[in-house]
């Protein structure tokens, strides 16, 4: 018999501390931890850094956390739906670290994947370059790119069983798994729970083992539907 | 012009369209073509754009337009999505610019002080796609020629450009030279010549049109 590591959200996000850095799942809409964020916002941490591709968009998802002063930090690959968290940045009061997309993603699946980083060519001539580290790899310029690890991950999931084996729907994959490896305690909400067994064992994307804290969502609200444009 | 960048597009090959203006190259793909589109938040073989009403809201694409499937598309992770860019795996890809200079670089992510959204996926894009398009109009909106002999804007990525469409020319990027290839109908050489910052090459004979 697995673990059954259902809880209520306001015990898996009360783990959060101030200062702490936190993982998001999500690229646009799909895949972002809508109500985790909600009960963030509604708990009040403060001094988060916080890990995510994107900003949202303006008045939904971490855009509330920001709103809520509650960030110190994004490192982040693209903020461009979000004109509140450009101006933020641009009046220096929000500290945006910009990765290359891929550059991000593969930072968190090294951390998950327990390495320390890795050498790549990807923007050694760009500003992103800037601060890194240049070593020359069997005659080439390589930057080094560090891991990127986190206290905490705030994932949002199809469907998952009690233990966190957990599979994704269509493109709200994005950057779910590979945080559910990155971070030292996994927060994770469900669409829809599952019996132990249910789950093919083949189709899982995550397996249990990294996952801490599964929540059932009571129901989606408003901002995981279609965006009206 | 976005009809002429289409035909860049040929059978077999996988493509990644940026977001913008080359989004729309879409629409001149004939839909028996045999084409595997590639979108960076985690998919190959995205289907066409579908509207709102019958929308999955879990299927975006980069742009966050709300897409299908197709028989044979495929979800996964971004870091998949992106080993794929890196590895070599994407034949092509259609961006937008700011500028791009004489040998090829490019600047499309960042214009400082006035548009700072990040770069997104663009740098593995340009970096690492087999060929690299770029779709723009040929001057910005107060008439500079975005096609300049050095970026004077930060890069996306350096001598990464292969060719360049514009609505007036299509001009390829060779060994550090912009020759140029075509130009749009009613436009005479010299017109394309005085509204490019870069120096071209034109070639002795006839150009075709577009």
């Amino acid at each position: 018999m697995l673990t059954d590591k259902t809880t209520t959200i306001e015990s898996a996000i009360g783990q959060i501390g101030d200062g702490s850095i936190v993982m998001i799942g999500g690229f646009g809409v799909p895949g972002t931890p809508f109500c985790l964020i909600d009960e963030l916002v509604r708990q009040g941490q403060t001094g988060l850094t916080i890990i995510k591709n994107d900003a949202n968009e303006t008045g939904t998802g971490i855009d509330h956390l920001l709103a809520n002063g509650q960030v110190k930090k994004l490192i982040v690959t693209h903020i461009g739906l979000n004109p509140h968290a450009i101006q933020l940045m641009n009046e220096n009061r929000l500290e945006v670290e910009f990765c290359a997309q891929g550059m991000l993603a593969e930072r968190i699946r090294s951390a998950g994947a327990g390495l320390f980083g890795f050498l790549t060519d990807i923007g050694i001539e760009t500003e992103l370059a800037a601060g890194k580290t240049v070593v020359d790899f069997e005659g080439s310029p390589a930057l080094i790119e560090k891991s990127l690890k986190a206290d905490f991950a705030l994932l949002h999931t199809h469907r998952a069983d009690p233990f966190g084996n957990l599979t994704y729907a269509a493109s709200a994959l994005n950057f779910n798994p590979l945080m559910a490896m990155a971070a030292d305690k996994v927060l994770v909400e469900v669409e829809e729970l599952v019996a132990l067994g249910d789950l093919l064992p083949n189709t899982i994307h995550t397996p249990g083992p990294f996952v801490d804290c599964v929540i059932t969502l009571p129901e989606l609200t408003k901002e995981y539907g279609v965006v009206q444009r | 012009m976005i009809r002429r960048a289409a035909l860049e597009i040929q059978a077999g090959m996988v493509v990644n369209l940026g977001i913008g203006l080359p989004t729309k190259v879409i629409n001149h793909i004939s839909s028996d073509q045999p084409v595997c589109l590639h979108s960076e938040n985690g998919i190959a073989g995205v289907g066409p754009v579908v509207p709102l009403e019958v929308a999955d809201r879990n299927l975006i694409d980069a742009g966050g337009g709300y897409v299908s499937t197709l028989p044979g598309t495929a979800f996964f992770d971004s870091s998949v999505s992106f080993a794929l860019v890196r590895r070599g795996r994407l034949d092509l890809t259609i961006l937008g610019a700011f500028q791009v200079s004489m040998n090829g670089d490019l600047a499309n992510w960042i214009i400082p002080g006035l548009f700072t959204p990040g770069a997104g996926g663009a740098i593995e894009l340009a970096q690492k796609a087999r060929r690299v398009a770029i779709l723009t109009s040929h001057q910005d909106k107060h008439g500079r020629s975005k096609i300049v002999r050095e970026c004077s804007l930060p890069l996306t990525a350096a001598a990464c450009v292969d060719r360049v469409y514009t609505d007036m020319a299509v001009i390829d990027v060779i060994d550090g030279q912009m020759v140029l290839c075509e130009i749009a109908e009613g436009l005479a050489v010299d017109d394309v010549v005085a509204a490019t910052d870069a120096p071209l090459q034109v070639p002795g004979t006839e150009l075709p049109t577009f």
